[in-house]
């Protein structure tokens, strides 16, 4: 594709249920930002079956203009046919820059975009940047965290990036908002999607909201000490609105499922309060909720790499702690 | 069944030292070991071969060191060691590491899966897999937690926010792992020796048919245009010798002051 004939950011529309994903109306807020900024519009791809209320959504959040490609082989995400229908948008619309959520499917997705399209992916960007000429610079940690890393794609279009949820603010909804919408006739015949979806296995366990999408997330590390002791962090989770997590160790040990795992080999999070009960604070713990906005730490121990990260720490016992701050949450929420 | 494991060489980021005048991460400090999600990607391949029989091969593009690497998989169960490395190839980004990859499987001839870890803990960015699967033109499914095989199809429990998905998916295919899905064994002193032994095969560019437009970094789309130390947080209040309940109370007021409840 031309560099010059290339305009426009374009925002991956991620659903779930039906449901719009929070990483989604971020990336409208903040590529809309950066569209303005060089006269060009932010698009919302949304592809799906049935999408109606999406499409609103999006509006509503902000989108200049939505493509919609509906199709009944798009009612649940596969590899194989999210990747056809965006990669032929992706040919008719030339756009400059593509931000996806990197989130599971979004890291799953937009390596093959990228490929098929012999552009250029920066993964897990925490920071967005654009010149004048539209050319993006993505900031994105590496090493574990370590290590910072600005990266630009010069050559080829479009530019990609997965972004990380939590880092930029979603607008406000204004439901009068209208917008143009694109509908796209693009259809992937069976046989070309070569993966299904069989079943579903729910893990309830002590996981209410899901640590991707909650805004408050309470953590558990070794120092919880065994896995009902969870209680006492779901306790507080719950009277604050949040989800539970943990470090690798506690994970390691069974007192809770891979799935609430946070840090380098586990999810990486960034709610509007991380609260780490019992964690050292190691660096691949850190890497996965370093763009927490505000971050409480409560250790025993005062020498521990959590306090070195922690808006506000606490040294002490996290079992005298815990439960007087859930106390005193519900008594202020009147739970 | 055939089997290739794809594994990086990396520095082992669990022992990071950083200079504290430059603020720069200190390399040489740093051993190097196999990534360890490769090492539950290998695990996985492994108990497959057990199960249905076929050969494991394991593929490492890197500098020659990366032999090591090979070895220690070998000593760990897999059959085959492939170490591709040329000048030409550094400094490539994560879509010519993956043609690269692409191409020597392609070489090596059939195969039924491809096995890759969720992501490197160097690069960190979780793309080769995928990109590999891409060049090649087969399915894949990521963050796998559980493989198993039945009637001629992989059946994968693939990560999700509330769960697993239980996705099937034809061969040949592509799958990354996470680390919950095995327990890596450990080599016994009989398999170290005999890895010792074994006779890596190494391509160069020249033993492959490539296209110089996507080798290195010219090849590669993506450029680090800077690297550098994240920057430092500002402290934090943090409050010691205080007793539970007045700690509490300060840190709720604190809550409520920033309108986080
Ligand atoms: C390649 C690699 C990848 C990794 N990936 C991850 C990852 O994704 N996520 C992750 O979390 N880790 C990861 N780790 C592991 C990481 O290095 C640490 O070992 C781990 O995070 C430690 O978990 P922890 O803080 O719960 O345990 P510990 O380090 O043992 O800390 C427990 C803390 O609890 C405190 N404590 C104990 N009792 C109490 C009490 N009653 N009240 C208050 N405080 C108390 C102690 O003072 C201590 O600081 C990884 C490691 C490697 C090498
Ligand atoms: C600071 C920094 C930031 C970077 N950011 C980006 C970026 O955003 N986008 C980009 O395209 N490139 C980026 N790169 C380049 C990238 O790190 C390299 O291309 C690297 O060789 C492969 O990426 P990875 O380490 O992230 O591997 P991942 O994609 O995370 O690795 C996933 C899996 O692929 C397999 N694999 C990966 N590399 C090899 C190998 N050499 N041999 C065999 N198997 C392998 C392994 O099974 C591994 O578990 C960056 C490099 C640096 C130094």
């Amino acid at each position: 594709m031309n560099i010059n004939d290339c305009r426009n950011i374009w925002v991956f529309v991620e659903t779930e249920h039906g449901q719009v994903k929070n990483v989604a109306l971020e990336l409208i807020n903040e590529g809309k930002k950066l569209a303005h900024t060089v006269g060009e519009e932010l698009i919302a791809i949304v592809i799906g079956h049935k999408m109606e209320n999406v499409v609103q959504t999006v509006i509503s959040y902000g989108a200049d203009q939505v493509i919609l490609v509906d199709g009944a082989e798009y009612q649940d995400y596969t590899t194989d046919a999210y990747t056809n229908a965006f990669t032929k948008l992706i040919k008719i619309h030339q756009p400059s820059a593509v931000l996806v959520g990197a989130t599971i499917n979004g890291r799953d997705l937009a390596p093959r975009i990228a490929c098929r399209m012999g552009t250029g992916l920066t993964a897990d960007c925490t920071g967005l940047e654009i010149s004048p000429e539209g050319e993006v610079t993505w900031t994105r940690p590496a090493m574990g965290g370590n290590l910072m890393a600005n990266i630009i794609c010069p050559n080829t279009r479009p530019q990609m990036g997965t972004v990380r949820p939590g880092v930029f603010k979603r607008g406000t909804s204004d439901k009068d908002r209208t917008a143009n919408i694109i509908r796209e006739e693009i259809s992937t015949p069976e046989k070309e999607i070569r993966t299904k979806l069989r079943d579903f296995i729910h893990v309830a366990g002590i996981a209410g909201v899901k640590i991707e999408e909650a805004d408050i997330i309470v953590s558990g590390g070794l120092g919880i000490g065994k896995a009902e002791n969870f209680m006492l962090l779901q306790e507080l989770a719950s009277a604050l609105g949040g989800a539970v997590a943990a470090s690798r160790a506690a994970v390691d040990e069974g007192w809770i499922s891979p799935l609430q795992q946070v840090g380098q080999t586990g999810k990486t999070v960034g709610p509007k309060l991380y609260i780490a009960c019992g964690i050292s604070g190691a660096i691949q713990h850190v890497a996965g909720m370093s763009s927490s906005d505000f971050v409480v730490a409560i250790n025993k121990d005062p020498e521990a790499r959590i306090f070195d990260i922690a808006d506000f720490g606490i040294v002490g016992d996290l079992f005298e702690i815990v439960p007087l701050l859930t106390d005193e949450i519900r008594k202020r929420k009147k739970l | 069944m055939k089997l290739i494991v794809c594994v990086k060489q990396v520095p082992d980021t669990g022992d990071i030292k950083i200079n504290p005048e430059t603020n720069t991460i200190i390399r040489e400090s740093m051993p190097s070991i196999v990534n360890p999600f490769d090492k539950n990607a290998l695990e996985a391949a492994v108990r497959l071969k057990e199960a249905y029989g076929g050969t494991v091969t394991v593929l490492s593009m890197g500098p020659k060191k990366a032999s090591e690497a090979l070895k220690e998989c070998i000593s760990l169960g897999a059959d085959h060691g492939v170490l591709v490395t040329d000048k030409a190839f550094a400094g490539a980004d994560t879509f010519s590491t993956s043609y690269v990859l692409a191409e020597v499987i392609r070489t090596l001839g059939d195969f039924d899966l491809i096995l890759c870890g969720k992501q490197a803990i160097d690069g960190d960015t979780a793309q080769v897999g995928p990109e590999i699967a891409e060049h090649l033109g087969i399915p894949q499914v990521t963050y796998a937690a559980k493989l198993e095989y039945a009637d001629g199809t992989f059946i994968v429990n693939k990560e999700h926010d509330e769960g697993y998905e239980v996705v099937e998916m034809k061969l040949p295919g592509l799958c990354t792992v996470v680390k919950s899905i095995n327990e890596p064994r450990m080599p016994t002193i009989r398999t170290k020796m005999a890895a010792n032994r074994a006779v890596i095969q190494v391509f160069t560019a020249a033993d492959l048919t490539l296209d110089p437009s996507k080798l290195g970094l010219i090849g590669s789309p993506t450029r680090v245009k800077r690297a550098f130390s994240p920057p430092k947080k500002e402290s934090g209040v943090k409050l010691d010798g205080l007793e539970s309940r007045a700690a509490t109370e300060k840190l709720v007021g604190f809550l409520v002051g920033a309108e986080l409840i």
